[in-house]
């Protein structure tokens, strides 16, 4: 019981405070992974991929698996009912949120106070995913449990990010394709040379 | 209400890779198949759905449903469109968990973890774009970015922070001018 009191508490948290959609809810994430240890750093990255790359918002993608992976430990009941929690945690305050805004939507549109809010919430929600991205950068492309020497630099996973970061940003053909075919061309690289 | 409900369980199932990708479905379903909300009251409701809190996609349905059939609509819309990710997510989480000891199923994800780093720098850069406007924000991206990786301290905390900073900030600037 305890748990699915707490997997709802942090997901509430985390859709009460995460502004600007699924990848704001990263950060909260990456403090949940440390703060309970209910999954690593390392299943941080696989959860956003499988967030990207099945159908659905991200964000509520990742919500539901850290429940279901959160709850599986006691079985498959809990696994599902941990999953349903999370997500209900995470969709509960957009709800409220939303339904407050609706009513007073001109106001809230207008209002001097909100706009100056936000003027600086969204580089801060930029700066909170910049850092968990950072941290989840560090811990794939360098092996930092070894320490930070030459030998604990991921080669193999910095050739691929440098040709992914280029047929996503430079190459014309290939940038607009959607993340799920890159996620798919990655794992079949990791594969093939045993990443 | 049912058909608010799997409208938005449809547009779930079709949206990949998050809210953004699911204007164009809404547009089809909501505004064009069941007129739902006008183009105009689904742009607004969109942007609001950017900027408040939780994920993008269920402030939209929210919205959207509160507008046709009142609170109970908004609840049920937003049931929908979370639906197909708790069914799909939870079979294939099982499936993961089951084959991930397997020493070729690793290696694909070394390889798509490699990728989410690319993904998530690539939105970065996009979302730097549009919030770093002027030196204050970069100044508060900055402080944001360094103070969250170095510390352990709450995003919560940062949120809130930022949004008293901005609102002191403005308002002193604003006298000024």
């Amino acid at each position: 019981m305890m748990l699915y009191l707490r997997l709802f508490y942090e997901f509430f948290k985390t859709g009460l405070f995460a502004v600007g959609g699924g990848m704001a809810t990263i950060p909260f994430l990456y403090n949940l992974s440390d703060a309970t240890g209910w999954f690593s750093r390392n299943d941080l990255a696989n959860l956003i991929a499988v967030g990207e790359s099945t159908p659905g918002p991200i964000g509520v993608n990742m919500a539901t698996y850290v429940g279901y992976v959160t709850g599986a430990e006691h079985g498959t009941l809990s696994a599902i009912l941990g999953a349903v929690t999370a997500t209900l945690g995470l969709i509960t305050p957009s709800v409220i949120v939303i339904l407050i805004i609706s009513m007073i939507l001109s106001a809230f549109r207008e209002s001097k106070i909100v706009n100056n809010a936000f003027y600086a919430l969204r580089p801060a929600s930029t700066g909170l995913i910049s850092a968990a991205g950072l941290s989840v950068i560090v811990s794939n492309l360098f092996f930092a449990e070894q320490g930070l020497t030459p030998s604990c630099i991921n080669w193999k996973g910095w050739i691929l990010a440098i040709i992914l970061w280029l047929l996503t940003n430079k190459v014309k053909a290939t940038k607009t394709w959607h993340p799920i075919i890159f996620i798919g061309i990655s794992a079949l690289v990791g594969i093939l040379f045993a990443m | 209400m049912w058909d608010l409900f799997w409208t938005f369980a449809k547009v779930g199932v079709m949206t990949f890779g998050g809210g953004y990708a699911m204007l164009p479905i809404l547009q089809r379903e909501v505004v064009e198949n069941k007129h739902f909300a006008t183009e105009e009251e689904l742009m607004d409701y969109f942007a609001i759905g950017q900027c408040t809190p939780g994920v993008i996609a269920v402030n939209t349905a929210t919205f959207i449903g509160k507008k046709h059939k009142g609170t109970l609509g908004a609840i049920f819309a937003t049931l929908g469109v979370v639906f197909p990710s708790l069914i799909i997510i939870m079979l294939l989480a099982g499936v993961i968990e089951a084959f991930s000891h397997i020493a070729w199923v690793q290696h694909a994800f070394g390889g798509i973890r490699v990728c989410v780093c690319v993904l998530i720098l690539n939105a970065v850069v996009k979302l730097g774009k549009k919030s770093i406007v002027d030196t204050a924000t970069l100044i508060i991206f900055l402080l944001v970015a360094v103070g969250s990786f170095f510390t352990s301290i709450s995003p919560v905390i940062f949120v809130v922070l930022a949004a008293s900073a901005g609102i002191i900030l403005k308002s002193i600037g604003g006298k000024r001018a």
